[in-house]
């Protein structure tokens, strides 16, 4: 069993609801381990608040091992903290040293207003699925999966941008609070594959659309979001979300 | 013997199924759009249900308590799904699939529902492909297979070890384009507290808005309930942090009667606990036992380095003790095994509650086969090292980044330390062919229900089992209840049930809200989950689990009498969300104690010490204990048993044997 002996000051962002301002507040900790988890060592703020009475910390998390995509603490100045490829469920406190003062903070984004302290709401994103991101093909009836072969390296490309888990770090570390990285890895999984060929350009066009109405910003390719992804999904999928508009406004004779 | 109506169709197994459909009562479309369906759970199962039952003209409510659809438990699913496609021509059939399930259960699964759910697997495969789900590939373009534990085909289709994230994506995505369609209303951040019961059918629940604390009534035809295992009863299991039994606990005590809750699996290989701050345990997925040998010292109490033990010290104990299976038999033997070798005193680690995973000798082998690709017939050692990895990190890359961002060790260089953990549970709520509870208009899918996997779940068939389910079983079987309810108009929600019902709700929040005791929920979870490990987990004996029962009815007083919840219900406040599901959990652990006493038997994940064989092996009492345990729930937190015989007419039932 390890016993910890870190001390830390930690800054937590705490806000009642949405309709209140927020404000960071301190909290010292004592004793805390290197082997455990970021979430876990908010475990411990949490009970040590209930014993002092006090409201522990409202944040997303469920999974904790990094795919469910609802843990999202701004972290330092970074989405899900110092490490690349990682969520902040993954991130261990071994990435951190005694002493440390950790500034932790919810997404930054005027599609994701603050619900409570850490929490925040990206039903945008799920709006933005309902838009396009699909493939429109009922339950029943579908023909033997062999009988569509699809080349490894086009599969593996989707399956790469499909590895995208919605947790929002692209938009949170985005100065203009941009969507496209989430956004395009739906249409580039769709548009590499023969099954979504039918819809591409009418997707892009309604999903981009939805976007929009989201109030996500645009792109001015700083790359942020490549660069904090916990799931390394590329630039590329911009790009070749970028394509397909295109061609769908200028080439497409189906326009939405 | 039974007491209990399974409402299995006659004929034949291997038609069962498909006359029933053919002959399956029908709604006509303009009836559909006035009848309303609720689903509770966004998973697999619940999300599945959801986009089937509003393509097919329902009007359907979903709910779910994660920020969105897409965050079920589901979603961490790794290592694949089975389907008897028998693309490997490897022997593989319908037949076959419903076999090793039935063996793999340890006999205590009903046949007619393990046959349906055979049959449809491999349509489950051609509807993901169908939907854009990114299942791994050959490079002639055609789909790749891998094995997993209690078979000798491969029949697992995967996407890395991102399976189930793949497979809910493409549940989600229906579900998306039905809400978008405006054929589904979603409730996100929505907890489902009561079912509600008019003329003893379920004619809708009431749920809490997490976000303003608001209790609200919703009406339907029939609910289904979608809301998967309750494995973290014991406090630590790899389920997410919110998996809870609440909504099928609340439907238990309406009347729904919960079978088999003893039965629990362990899965082998997980991260082994570092701590006592450990809020979660995570699981390193079946798949990699392909391509992994597990081993612990030969000598005792050995404190060398893993790389320090020579190859003819090392006890490679699955291989010596299953020589036919090998690495891949069933979980639970699995577990087993591990646990006799740590408690004998071959355990590895610091805590000796591990074993090793160890991939070097697979490593050197694809390093082998690539360096042969390239043309180089004579390799050296390192070379095959170099190659090797490369592949183990496309197969399983994921996996290996997780391994070594928890525990800060490398395993590629050193092999993994692994040790049991809950996983999955096998028991749920009872249900009939028609997946119907024993409440009229009641359904339950997925893990939340006992159906399909009898006493052990093998890997690769829980994603199967949501999605049949969902996809292929709960939208036509519905439609036989259905078909009667047409006349029904929506109920106004008014109605004197939804406000009693309502009533029970808001009484349990306020109750724990204001006790302000003075120790917090996941004080008593801890301690909870605490008992039910050491004396219902891997292993359980009489003694132990009447020590258990007493425990847990202390617990359950103390809880009620000091436990501390912050803040108030009209506010998202998330001990108070906590505190409702470990008060169940509490009643709950409970009764899997009683279940677990009353099965005077060893089956799959029921391991009583008690009844072994002589090699330690599970010893079953067919006589006695074939039948499934269905428990109702009476006044004052007791259970009454009921009994649903099982009937094994197609399958020899014998000595489960992976030797």
């Amino acid at each position: 069993m390890s016993t910890g002996n870190m001390n830390l000051t930690l800054k937590v962002w705490r806000q009642k609801n949405n309709k209140t301002k927020g404000a960071l507040v301190d909290y010292k900790l004592a004793d805390i381990s290197p082997d455990m988890s970021f979430l876990e060592m908010f475990d411990v703020l949490n009970e040590q608040l209930i014993n002092k009475g006090e409201e522990p910390v409202v944040f997303d998390h469920d999974c904790r091992e990094g795919i469910c995509g609802m843990c999202s603490m701004f972290i330092n100045g970074r989405p899900h903290g110092p490490k690349d490829l990682v969520t902040t469920c993954q991130l261990h406190m071994r990435s951190f040293k005694d002493g440390d003062t950790i500034v932790v903070e919810p997404w930054r984004a005027a599609a994701f207003p603050v619900v409570k302290d850490l929490t925040v709401d990206r039903s945008a994103f799920d709006r933005v699925i309902a838009a396009g991101g699909f493939i429109s093909v009922n339950t029943g009836n579908a023909q033997d999966a062999n009988n569509l072969p699809i080349p490894k390296m086009q599969a593996d490309a989707a399956f790469e941008a499909a590895a995208c888990i919605g947790c929002g770090a692209c938009v949170a570390t985005c100065k203009n609070a941009s969507a496209m990285l989430f956004v395009s890895a739906k249409i580039s999984q769709l548009a590499l594959l023969p099954q979504g060929q039918p819809e591409r350009y009418r997707r892009v066009q309604s999903m981009v659309a939805q976007m929009d109405a989201e109030g996500f910003g645009n792109c001015t390719n700083t790359g942020a979001c490549e660069a904090e992804c916990p799931k390394g999904i590329s630039l590329e999928n911009i790009a070749r979300m970028n394509r397909d508009f295109a061609s769908a406004k200028f080439i497409s004779e189906e326009t939405v | 013997m039974s007491d209990i109506n399974s409402n299995i169709p006659e004929g034949e197994l291997t038609s069962k199924w498909t006359k029933y459909k053919s002959s399956v009562p029908l709604v006509n479309p303009s009836n559909k759009r006035t009848i309303e369906v609720i689903i509770v759970g966004s998973g697999l199962a619940g999300a599945s249900a959801a986009a089937t039952l509003a393509e097919m003209g329902y009007k359907v409510k979903c709910f779910c308590f994660q920020d969105s659809p897409r965050r079920a438990h589901s979603i961490a699913a790794q290592g694949g799904i089975n389907a008897a496609k028998n693309y490997q021509n490897d022997g593989d059939s319908v037949y076959r699939l419903f076999y090793d399930t039935i063996k793999g259960g340890d006999y205590r699964a009903r046949e007619a529902n393990v046959h349906r759910l055979a049959e449809v697997s491999a349509n489950i495969i051609d509807q993901c492909v169908a939907q854009g789900v990114p299942l791994a590939r050959e490079y002639g373009g055609l789909l790749d297979n891998r094995s997993f534990g209690g078979t000798q085909v491969q029949r697992t289709f995967y996407a890395a070890g991102q399976t189930g994230q793949q497979l809910l994506l493409g549940a989600y995505s229906a579900l998306e384009r039905q809400i978008g369609m405006g054929k589904v209303e979603m409730y996100t951040r929505h907890e489902m507290l009561e079912v509600v019961k008019i003329d003893g059918k379920a004619r809708g629940i009431i749920a809490r808005n997490l976000i303003t604390g608001e209790i609200e009534r919703h009406f339907g035809h029939a609910v289904v309930l979608g809301t998967g295992g309750y494995g973290n009863v014991f406090y630590l299991s790899t389920n997410a942090m919110g998996s809870n039994v609440t909504a099928a606990w609340k439907a238990h005590k309406q009347g729904a009667y919960f079978a088999n809750p003893c039965y629990t699996q362990i899965h082998p290989t997980c991260i082994p606990v570092s701590g006592d701050h450990q809020s979660k345990l995570t699981l390193m997925s079946e798949s990699l036992r392909n391509d992994g040998r597990i081993w612990v010292p030969k000598k005792k109490d050995d404190n060398r380095k893993a790389s320090e033990i020579p190859e003819d010290e090392r006890d490679y104990y699955l291989e010596r003790r299953y020589p036919a299976f090998g690495n891949l038999v069933p979980r639970d033997v699995a577990s087993r095994a591990a646990k006799e070798r740590c408690d004998a005193g071959y355990g590895v680690g610091a805590s000796k509650l591990a074993v090793y995973l160890d991939f070097k000798a697979n490593t050197e082998r694809y390093g082998r086969i690539e360096a042969a690709k390239a043309g180089n017939h004579n390799p050296d050692k390192e070379t095959c090292m170099r190659l090797g990895t490369a592949v183990i990190k496309e197969k399983y890359g994921n996996l290996f980044d997780m391994y070594a961002q928890i525990t800060g060790e490398n395993p590629y260089e050193t092999p993994m330390r692994i040790y049991p953990a809950v996983h999955y549970t096998m028991g749920g709520l009872w249900v009939d062919y028609n997946l119907m509870t024993s409440v009229p208009g009641l359904y339950c899918t997925g893990e939340a229900n006992f159906s399909d996997h009898g006493a052990n779940r093998l890997g690769a068939s829980a994603l199967m089992q949501g999605l049949a389910d969902g996809y292929f079983v709960l939208p036509y079987t519905i439609g036989a209840y259905l078909s009667k309810e047409i006349s029904v108009k929506a109920i106004p929600t008014d109605h004197p049930a939804f406000v009693e019902a309502e009533q029970r709700a808001v009484g349990i929040l306020n109750t724990l809200i204001n006790i302000k005791g003075t120790k917090s929920v996941d004080h008593f979870h801890k301690r909870l989950g605490h008992i039910m490990w050491e004396k219902c987990g891997m292993a359980r004996n009489e003694q132990g689990l009447k020590e258990a029962i007493e425990e847990i009815r202390a617990l359950r007083a103390e809880f009620w009498s000091d436990v501390r919840v912050p803040g108030t219900a009209d506010e998202l406040n998330t001990e108070l969300e906590k505190a409702g599901r470990v008060a169940d959990f509490i009643e709950l652990g409970e009764l899997m104690c009683i279940d677990a006493l009353n099965r005077n038997e060893s089956c799959g994940g029921h391991f009583r010490e008690e009844y072994q064989t002589e090699e330690g092996e599970a010893l079953r009492d067919d006589v006695n204990y074939a039948y499934v345990a269905a428990w109702e729930f009476k006044e004052g937190v007791n259970f009454e048993l009921h009994k649903e015989e099982l009937k094994f007419e197609n399958i020899k039932v014998a000595q489960r044997s992976y030797k």
